[in-house]
């Protein structure tokens, strides 16, 4: 299949005006004859359900949650970007564009790119108009600060909790839908399947995740909206249930998978401490902004403070190398987060690494407090302090934090054209769950713009266009692909039920997620990476022999749960090994040893590979087929990044 | 292996876990013991070693809610030794950790006692109570589109901070549970001072006050009785001025109603 984005033709500035005159309109009394299941309520789903319900149409909204409020977009700390250029220091569509661009190492659409741009700033109004508390100057008006390395103040935030308040913004919103009976909300419900009928996404199957009822729900279209993949490395800075099963399903329909393996590994989370770990947790990238990065200058050293015969306090200046500011002047510490993940690993991986596992490096605070106080650091970054002293049980006042990378946000996702739909017609995915505007990495404060971008912004135009050329006349769950993908749900329940074997679901999904860090995490190289394929799928082999789950698929059973979606993880592992080992380069989160330059930084190459990996699947055991979508970038020069 | 405390040694505990199928059915304390439990883990890890176990032996894990064990999305609500949310100050049971335990000690683990929060199974509860308050009101009635310039409003940073103070709730429910009157004061006075406080949240202050008291009576949580347990246990610090801005909110609508319905 030939990949059409459907960016519209003409110059950039101008292409999303002309798609929304040129998208046809649903009339506003046929409205509320179209029906639209959003699954998901993150900040892309909530957003999304809240408007189409605005506009008319009759919503279904599922979530896995007990509330749309828990969603993972809740957990977001630092903040989200838009052009507002309200600190006058030169910000600009173009420039929000073109960070986002480079940033991504120019592998994602340009047309996608520049909307996104042009939308954040409605984004901002729209949340203040709702009331999101957003962080303020003396004179009254919105606070920015400056993330992640940007050169210009574009990002708002709530203290450190913004993907909170914005989730809440869009979650009342929702709510006021749902009290006005346009959205119809199913929490506790999980989203195991989509129905195509003649080619057309026409519904979901979900099942009651209390009672265990599996249910068929029809629609004229089905928007997903559930957020990243990156618990497939089993430790992440994710919520522990967020999950691949909603995206891999639909891939299994027939939407296809792009670049799932640009994954982002974010440089500044607490490390593990046990093997009990079942999450990690993140510390802001604006943490970067006062603390210097180090690790002992030899490995002698770093051996005795690993044995804990050294406290950090007691290395002198001189035995310390702080790597970041020496290898990156121009830089320092405030590399893009791929260039200092890679970094802190391969101090580690020297043997420099501190911790009693040796697997963290300082981030390191006394300066700023000697130069400032202890009180202006309080002020700043005080409830992370106290989130790493509850954790840790060390006071990074005294000492400095310990920190390593680990995976934080999937770039990778449901292929999407400018309309967001994927590749089943009437499917659509918007935020985390799709691919469409990160490319290889994603800048700070970007994911939230976009979650909110699509929801609020884009969907609601766009899927008027699919809407208004199919015929208003009611669907039902009668045709028979909604029995055979119910039959097909239930089947899998059984069997997950009738093994019986002697491995919990978490045994299996740790033993993936070893081999997803070790060999698709910070540093790929085509050996591992062959080696990992055949180790999943020997894994997968085992999971279906020798699983273990207890109880019964009619009553809630959250080991089933964790069974069903691990099975989907391990599909989805094998997937992104692929992907990696197809893409001959180094770009963005995904570096290849292969093609590295002599001092050991990423090789992007161009002329063979500046194209979105667009994944088909084609049948249980057989390989899947690549399908490419070329990139063309018609305003930004292709450069080779350089923090030097 | 431990990462901060090298020397702390693993305790083995004694859990008295409250255990119930499912709504309809009776349910009761189960005690397990647990062993190796590293002071470094969360108490929910030493839960996840308990479910782990469990299954191994063939027995049903304990259900329990959860999710970015960050203390940010509200999900865990375990009733710990008798205290919402366990033994310290200020924290969410996903971020209390067993380094506040002892060896040999013996925990209860109970679900929210509430009755407008039936236990689903075991330690999950149902709070859909909480949803059904915030859509009686918890909003600013403005439609995707039509906002004016975010700058276009501005207020005052002492105003803004309070509002935000009052706008972290997590609604985890921890108050209700700490309440021997069951009210869910504190949760509906977090949402109707965040919006009573900012001028978007004017137009609709009367209507919304008493469609969301009204809601919150509804659903059968208790009066409040002004004791203040509710803020005392509440991990992220909600305080129990909101419950005087919402009775001062509550009385000026009664006075001078606009709500029509
Ligand atoms: C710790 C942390 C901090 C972050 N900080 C920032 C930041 O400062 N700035 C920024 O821009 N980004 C940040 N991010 C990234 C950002 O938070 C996420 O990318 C974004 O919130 C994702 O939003 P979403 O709506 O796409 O998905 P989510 O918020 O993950 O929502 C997914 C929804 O889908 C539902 N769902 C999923 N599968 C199913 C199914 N099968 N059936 C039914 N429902 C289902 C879930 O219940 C949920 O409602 C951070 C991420 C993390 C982990
Ligand atoms: S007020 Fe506090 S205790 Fe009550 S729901 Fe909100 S965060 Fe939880
Ligand atoms: S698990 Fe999210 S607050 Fe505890």
């Amino acid at each position: 299949m030939v990949l059409n984005s459907k960016a519209p033709e003409g110059p950039l500035a101008e292409k999303w005006d002309k798609h929304k005159f040129n998208v046809k309109l649903v009339n506003p009394a046929n409205k509320r004859k179209y029906d639209v299941i959003v699954v998901g309520t993150g900040l892309a789903g909530a957003a999304a359900a809240a408007s189409l319900a605005e506009l008319g149409y009759n919503v279904k909204a599922f979530t896995y949650h007990d509330s749309p409020r828990r969603a993972h977009s809740i957990a977001a700390q630092g903040g989200i970007n838009a052009a507002k250029n309200y600190q006058n220091d030169g910000d600009s569509v173009f420039r929000l564009f073109y960070d986002t661009i480079k940033g991504g190492d120019y592998r994602a659409r340009e047309a996608n790119v520049y909307r996104l741009a042009q939308v954040s700033v409605n984004i901002i109004d729209q949340c203040v108009a709702q009331g999101v508390p957003f962080a303020r100057e003396y004179g009254g008006l919105l606070a920015n600060r400056s993330f992640g390395g940007a050169q210009v103040s574009r990002t708002f935030y709530a203290r450190g909790q913004t993907g909170q308040q914005l989730l809440l913004g869009a979650y009342s919103a929702l709510s006021r839908q749902i009290a006005y009976g346009k959205v119809k909300m199913y929490t506790r419900s999980e989203m195991l399947d989509v129905v195509v009928v003649d080619g057309q996404a026409r519904g979901i199957i979900t099942r009651n995740l209390v009672t265990g009822e599996v249910q068929t729900h029809a629609a004229h279209a089905v928007v997903l909206a559930t957020g990243g993949y990156g618990n497939v490395f089993y430790l992440s800075t994710n919520a522990m249930y967020c999950n691949a099963t909603a995206a891999w399903r639909a891939h299994k329909k027939g939407a296809y998978f792009a670049n799932p393996c640009f994954t982002q590994i974010h440089p500044t989370c607490i490390p593990v401490s046990g093997d009990y770990q079942s999450k990690l947790t993140l510390m802001s990238e604006s943490l970067r902004n006062d603390g210097r990065v180090w690790v002992p200058k030899t490995v002698a050293l770093a051996e005795r403070v690993r044995k804990g015969e050294l406290k950090p306090q007691d290395i002198q200046e001189d035995d310390r190398d702080y790597f970041l500011e020496r290898k990156y002047p121009a830089f320092g510490n405030l590399v893009p987060r791929d260039v200092a993940s890679r970094n802190a690993k391969q101090m580690c991986d020297e043997g420099r690494g501190v911790g009693s596992s040796g697997l963290a490096v300082y981030l390191d605070f006394a300066d700023v407090i000697k130069r400032t106080s202890a009180e202006a650091v309080s002020q700043k970054y005080g409830n992370l302090f106290e989130m790493y002293e509850k954790i840790t049980d060390e006071n990074p006042y005294q000492m400095p934090m310990r920190i390593y990378p680990a995976v934080h946000y999937t770039m990778g996702g449901l292929w999407v054209d400018y309309n967001l739909q994927t590749t089943v017609p009437g499917l659509y995915a918007t935020g985390e769950c799709n691919f469409s505007d990160h490319g290889a990495n994603r800048l700070g404060a970007s994911a939230l713009m976009q979650g909110l971008a699509d929801g609020y912004f884009v969907i609601p135009y766009t899927i008027g266009d699919y809407l208004a050329a199919t015929p208003p006349k009611p669907v039902t769950t009668d045709h028979p692909a909604f029995a055979e993908a119910k039959a097909g749900v239930q089947a899998r329940v059984e069997q997950l039920l009738s093994i019986k074997g002697n491995r919990t679901p978490d045994e299996f999904h740790k033993k993936l997620g070893h081999l997803m860090w070790e060999y698709c995490g910070m540093a790929r190289n085509a050996e591992g990476l062959k080696y990992a394929k055949a180790e999943i799928a020997k894994l997968r082999k085992e999971f279906w022999q020798d699983v273990k789950v207890v109880g019964s698929g009619e009553e809630m059973n959250q080991a089933l749960e964790k069974a069903g979606r691990v099975a989907d993880f391990i599909e989805l592992g094998e997937l992104m090994v692929d992907d990696a080992l197809d893409r001959n380069e180094s770009c963005g989160g995904h570096f290849r040893e292969e093609y590295a330059t002599e001092d050991g930084e990423a090789m992007r190459r161009d002329d063979e590979y500046a194209y979105v990996a667009a994944w088909e699947y084609m049948g249980e055991n057989q390989p899947e087929r690549l399908n490419k979508e070329e990139l063309v970038f018609e305003n930004v020069k292709l450069t080779q990044r350089s923090y030097k | 292996m431990a990462g901060s405390n090298p020397n702390a040694k693993p305790m083995n505990l004694t859990l008295k876990v409250w255990r119930q199928p499912n709504r309809q059915t009776e349910g009761s304390i189960v005690d397990y013991q647990v062993k190796d439990i590293s002071p470094d883990m969360s108490f929910l890890e030493m839960l996840d070693v308990l479910n782990e176990d469990l299954l191994h032996k063939g027995q049903d894990p304990v259900a329990f809610d959860h999710d970015c064990r960050e203390g940010i999305c509200g999900s865990c609500d375990l009733f710990i030794n008798g205290r919402s949310h366990g033994p310290e100050k200020g924290t969410t049971t996903c971020q209390l950790h067993m380094r506040k335990f002892s060896d040999g000690d013996t925990i209860t683990i109970e679900p929210w006692r509430a009755n407008a929060f039936p236990v689903n199974k075991d330690l999950s509860v149902d709070r859909s109570a909480f949803d059904r308050i915030i859509q009686a009101g918890g909003y600013v009635s403005v439609n995707t589109g039509g906002a004016p310039d975010g700058n276009e409003i501005p207020i005052p940073k002492e105003i803004s901070d309070r509002a935000f103070e009052a706008a972290t709730c997590i609604g985890c429910g921890a108050c209700v549970a700490a309440c021997k009157n069951a009210s869910a004061m504190l949760f509906v006075s977090a949402k109707v001072s965040q919006l009573a406080l900012l001028p978007q949240g004017q137009v609709e202050a009367k209507t919304r006050v008493e469609n969301m008291v009204a809601q919150m009576d509804i659903e059968g949580f208790g009066a409040c009785s002004n004791i203040g347990s509710c803020a005392a246990e509440c991990p992220v610090g909600i305080s129990l001025e909101n419950i005087a801005i919402l009775n001062r909110e509550f009385l000026t609508a009664k006075a001078t109603s606009n709500n029509l319905a």
